[in-house]
């Protein structure tokens, strides 16, 4: 065996040696060219034009500021109020990161031992889904009860909801790895220790990695949800509590400033874990694959 | 080049006496099946889907466990004894070239110099030495499968198993891979069982075909082709050649007593 089938791209030049592009090549680069701007462009202006529709309706109508402030103000007190909404975001992430993190852990140790148990799995699978399928706003008061910690519970709460999809998509991706390549791990011998990391772990990678892009999401959500729960009375103060104790002096232009910041956090927690997801399969996986044009 | 010695003269290295296997206690996938595999062999196993031929892989490649009968290593312990190349290249699509090829070294715990030499060398048998560092996706589905006959053939193994290794490709690809199969077997003295569903692919390629049939999976004819190695286009288009792919399509027809075309319509 010499040679290769690497396939030869021959240059579909003219004599002239430059490259012919007729003319549907040619509309279809253009069309390109125009989405990969276009996917930019069209998303903010949107944006702009409806910040600027809602300015528009606040100043028209005269609607006084604790009915609806408008863009500017929000973002006037987004600046003056930094100091306190700052601690709070911090808070909030610390809760939201922290609960990621036990859920990549819970959710990854448990998927490894169904996928080495089935009986473990037959146990325990049932009362995941309980715990997945109860909305967690019922559970939150009761774990506040039994739970010191305040700071403990919100981290249970925020795990309860975000370690499911975790839990689910890993165990699932540990048992996709190709049945082809199990047994030749098991003609050449392999431990099942060998089978879990150089198999089944790589193989259910892109599924985990998909699971994380949902659990971050959940896991703010769990944070944001347990803190409206716990109330006011605590001492770790996060942006779920500064927007609850701006409702309650009703001042509408800190919500709205608090709502700015949960959301930008969870836009920022998703492109984190995308952009962690695009760095780990890029080499080799479909779903980071660039269609060639 | 190994010059093959006739068979009498090459030791065995495996047998299979009277093997049977049956699925769910009753689905006859294998029946009394007897095959010695002597060194520097080129076995084929031509049959319709449902003959037993994966079985009959799977068994020897200790996959599964004969329901009666035995399967036996002659001489040495069998570390390294197997090589297998599946219908679909069966690659890690996390790892390079060269990883997926010194995966065998890889589980038995050997690295360094001496396991990334030998990677080298057999990617450059199989003409692949430039794509050590390229990922599966970058190749094409001939190259694939080059890479997968590397993994199988790194180790040194004594026996090579081949299920179907090049059904899925296209038949120029199919072609060069099997002139390539043999020119490997020439230069490396492998002893290969090679599963096909094509009748000019195993006359092309072994020195004996093992013909079956199933419902139960058999052995119902074996044929040998006495061709002299290296066989090229001469031998594809000789008059020994015709006879031989004739011999072994009528042996197909006679063990399904016509349900042949049955199975085709179906299939």
């Amino acid at each position: 065996m010499t040679t290769t089938d690497a396939e030869v791209r021959t240059d579909a030049g003219t004599g002239s040696g430059g490259p012919m592009v007729d003319r549907e090549e040619q509309r279809r680069a253009q069309r390109a060219r125009i989405e990969s701007v276009a996917k930019w462009l069209l998303p903010l202006s949107v944006m702009a034009l409806s910040i600027w529709a809602w300015d528009r309706v606040v100043r028209v109508n005269e609607i006084p500021h604790y009915i609806l402030p408008g863009p500017g103000l929000v973002l006037q007190t987004l600046v003056e109020d930094w100091g306190t909404l700052s601690g709070s975001l911090l808070v909030t992430l610390k809760i939201t990161v922290m609960a990621l993190l036990i859920a990549v852990i819970g959710g990854v140790g448990l998927a490894i031992l169904f996928a080495q148990s089935r009986f473990a799995e037959m146990s325990f699978f049932p009362y995941a889904v309980i715990l997945q399928v109860t909305p967690i706003v019922s559970i939150a008061p009761l774990i506040f009860i039994y739970v010191e910690s305040k700071l403990a519970g919100l981290l249970i709460c925020a795990w309860v909801v975000a370690f499911f999809p975790i839990l689910s998509n890993t165990t699932m991706g540990l048992k996709s790895a190709d049945h082809n390549l199990r047994d030749l791990f098991t003609i050449y011998r392999a431990s099942r220790w060998q089978k879990l990391v150089h198999l089944e772990l790589p193989s259910a990678l892109p599924y985990f990695l998909s699971g994380l892009r949902i659990a971050g999401g959940l896991s703010l959500i769990g944070a944001v949800v347990a803190e409206y729960v716990a109330g006011t009375g605590g001492i770790g103060s996060g942006l779920a509590f500064r927007i609850l104790e701006a409702s309650y002096r009703l001042n509408i232009p800190r919500m709205f400033a608090g709502l700015l910041l949960i959301a930008l956090t969870g836009v920022a927690i998703f492109a984190a874990t995308s952009l962690l997801s695009h760095l780990l399969l890029r080499k080799w996986h479909e779903s980071a694959l660039r269609r060639e044009a | 080049m190994n010059v093959i010695k006739p068979l009498g003269q090459r030791p065995p290295i495996l047998r299979m006496q009277m093997v049977d296997k049956t699925f769910n206690g009753s689905v006859a996938a294998l029946r009394n099946m007897n095959l010695a595999v002597h060194e520097g062999d080129f076995i084929s196993l031509l049959g319709p889907s449902g003959c037993g031929k994966s079985t009959a892989l799977r068994l020897i490649a200790g996959l599964m466990r004969p329901t009666a009968g035995r399967i036996a290593w002659e001489g040495e312990d069998t570390t390294d004894a197997l090589g297998v190349v599946f219908q679909e290249p069966t690659l890690m699509p996390w790892a390079t070239v060269a990883a997926n090829v010194a995966l065998p070294f890889r589980l038995r715990g050997e690295r360094g110099r001496a396991v990334r030499d030998r990677v080298q060398d057999v990617l450059a048998l199989v003409g692949l030495d430039r794509f050590a560092e390229a990922y599966p996706r970058e190749l094409s589905g001939g190259m694939k499968m080059r890479v997968s006959i590397a993994r199988a053939l790194v180790t040194r193994p004594r026996l090579i198993l081949m299920d179907e290794p090049f059904a899925a490709l296209d038949e120029i690809t199919r072609q060069k891979l099997n002139n390539d199969l043999l020119d490997l077997k020439a230069r490396t003295g492998s002893t290969v069982i090679f599963v096909t569903h094509s009748v000019f692919e195993s006359v092309f390629l072994s020195d004996r075909i093992l013909i079956m049939a199933p419902r139960p999976g058999r052995v119902v004819k074996e044929i040998t082709v006495d061709a002299p190695y290296p066989r090229d286009m001469t031998f594809r288009t000789s008059a020994e050649y015709g006879r031989l792919a004739r011999a072994a399509s009528d042996a197909l027809m006679a063990a399904m007593g016509g349900e042949l075309l049955e199975d085709e319509v179906h299939g």
